[in-house]
């Protein structure tokens, strides 16, 4: 039979580092592509703003129906030029989706490999001591 | 493991989380989450790809979710434990996938809210404007909604989600409400489908592309089998709750989608945080107007309480098996709450909903939801055969396995696909993330965790174990 795992018990001091750790990846991780899309957008509205000066809302394509529910909304063609000129741009690079792929593949094959490992250790430990 | 081990300890006192919900309060919590969403956040499927493949990405992600609910009834109504899917992972899969899955609900939850006290800000700033107040700072109400809803968390369950219930069938009742104001019967007197409906502006890959969104019409449903210990009847509360859940969900999303289209130019629909507002707004009704601003905040309200009862119930969870510091299990002596959780989770909330980047803090969201659903087609797969049907006690049983999980796996790819087209980077960012904290776990955590106490429920062996 498997000897029973005893775990180490953890200090407060421990417990705090542990917690600011998950603190640091969370934000690092999550605040970095924000703050590179704020820039990215801070750009594309000086690009659109210079655009919009001269727009009609015949050179928007705008249709009287679409035209009257701008002006409803308190849009002049300039003020609405700077929505309708936002597109996406859905170009594929093929690098970077074989990339993307890969890692979430690769991601999802790490956790169950090493996952189905410890289950193993947590069913022997459960099921052979009894 | 006993049922006592699944308890928290103060003192000499074993302390457990109170049965004190019916089916109607798990209703409440799961649309309560979501129903913010036909509120505000679908809207950017029609930026992505246009009217017609947000209507497209609505029907095809109503398919994934009926997947993930079919699915999650079967397994929550059997597995019943504060945790939700992260306790489903535990038993069925194994540590490293339940810390990623606890992970997954934190941080799909916490977005959530943020992104619930954004609306609110925004909505308060629109109404403040309206009244002569155009530089009102939302800031501080932002706040507020985080902290009263936490407060309201740490006090009981019972009053929190009875609060979601009310909140969420007024804001229900009132989508109900301004589909008839808009007169469906009779196109072109209010609404002008014929005029604002264009064709698709990107093509195929901008309906593909809108799937992405179209996740937030019905993101947090499965939030519902967090509540699983504290429901008086689990096996029937789970599945009952749930699966109307979706339907009212399918419901509200298509009428949302029907009354927006049919007054809002695409372009403005695309990128607006307001959507439902707006368009009572353009109806020119100072009574809908006044309706809409109220059934907003209160989903919006009633979506960030529910996410701080479900990621702190996560949370708490992990905690309580050493995934996370031990500090995080405790429940509160007196309110029977995870209130440490449910603290520790405030300036994470409010310091995202500070960033004021509202899609970005939904894509967070949305991917941390996509993920869990790609785990629940392993999940499920396992769970048949680990304990075929009739070995073990199912509260419900899900029809034509393995159907569901396959489409469901079909549809994330997708859905992975989408989200890659225009947010690339923060896909690959989120995905470091969470890289970056499994390795934290299996280098650091792990050696923490008691092995036999990972496997709480009484039931058999696994087959192949």
């Amino acid at each position: 039979m498997k000897r029973h795992y005893v775990p180490p018990k953890q200090g407060m001091l421990g417990q705090i580092v542990d917690t600011a750790t998950v603190l640091v990846l969370v934000y690092v991780s999550l605040m970095l592509p924000l703050l590179f899309k704020a820039a990215a957008k801070a750009e594309n509205a000086v690009v659109q703003a210079a655009v919009a000066v001269q727009a009609t809302w015949e050179s928007l394509g705008q249709n009287a129906i679409q035209q009257e529910q701008w002006i409803r909304l308190g849009y002049s063609p300039e003020k609405a030029a700077m929505l309708i000129n936002n597109r996406f741009d859905y170009t594929i690079d093929p690098v970077m989706l074989g990339l993307t792929s890969a890692v979430i593949i690769g991601y999802f094959i790490f956790l169950l490999k090493v996952s189905a490992k410890q289950y193993r250790e947590v069913i022997a430990e459960k099921f052979d001591q009894e | 493991m006993t049922a006592r081990s699944k308890i928290t300890t103060t003192g000499k006192k074993p302390i457990a989380l109170l049965k004190v919900l019916n089916p109607f309060h798990v209703w409440g919590l799961g649309v309560g989450i979501v129903l913010v969403g036909e509120f505000m956040g679908w809207n950017f499927t029609v930026d992505k790809g246009g009217a017609y493949a947000s209507l497209i990405a609505c029907w095809v992600i109503g398919l994934l979710y009926t997947c993930v609910a079919m699915i999650d009834s079967e397994v929550s109504s059997t597995v019943v434990a504060a945790g939700g899917q992260y306790t489903q992972a535990k038993h069925i899969v194994g540590p490293l996938m339940a810390f990623n899955v606890g992970l997954y609900l934190v941080m799909a939850y916490t977005m959530l809210c943020a992104a619930d006290a954004l609306v609110v800000g925004d909505l308060l700033r629109s109404g403040a404007k309206v009244m002569g107040f155009a530089h009102l700072d939302p800031r501080p109400f932002v706040v507020l909604v985080v902290v009263f809803l936490s407060w309201l968390n740490y006090r009981g369950v019972f009053v929190t989600l009875t609060l979601n219930l009310v909140m969420t069938l007024l804001a229900f009742v009132s989508l109900l409400v301004l589909f008839v104001a808009v007169e469906p019967w009779q196109q072109g007197v209010v609404l002008q489908h014929q005029g604002l409906l264009t064709d698709l502006p990107y093509g195929w890959i901008g309906v593909i592309a809108s799937l992405q969104f179209g996740i937030w019409y019905y993101l947090g449903i499965e939030g519902t089998c967090q509540a699983a210990e504290e429901v008086r009847s689990a096996g029937r509360a789970i599945p009952l709750g749930t699966m109307g859940g979706i339907m009212t969900l399918l419901v509200a999303a298509t009428i949302t989608w029907f009354v927006a289209t049919g007054l809002l130019p695409w372009q403005y629909l695309g990128q607006t945080y307001t959507p439902m507002y707006d368009a009572a707004t353009l109806l020119g009704s100072a009574k809908l107007q006044l309706l809409m601003f109220v059934a907003t905040a209160f989903a919006a309200i009633a979506s960030a309480n529910g996410c701080i009862n479900d990621a702190s119930r996560a949370w708490f969870s992990m905690g309580r098996d050493r995934y996370l510091p031990e500090f995080f299990g405790a429940i509160h002596p007196k309110y029977r709450t995870p209130y440490r959780s449910i603290l520790f989770l405030v300036p994470i909330a409010v310091s995202f909903a500070f960033t004021g980047l509202l899609d970005q803090v939904i894509t967070f969201s949305i991917l941390s939801g996509l993920l869990s659903y790609t785990f629940m087609t392993f999940n499920i797969i396992k769970f048949r055969r680990m304990w075929p049907l009739g070995s073990i006690h199912r509260g419900y049983e899900h029809p034509f396995h393995p159907l569901p999980a396959l489409t469901l796996l079909a549809l994330c790819c997708l859905t992975y696909f989408a989200t890659f087209l225009g947010y690339g980077a923060t896909l690959l960012s989120v995905m470091s993330f969470y890289i970056l904290a499994s390795l934290w776990f299996v280098l650091r955590r792990y050696p923490y965790v008691r092995r036999a106490e990972q496997f709480s429920m009484p039931w058999p062996r696994p087959r192949g174990y």
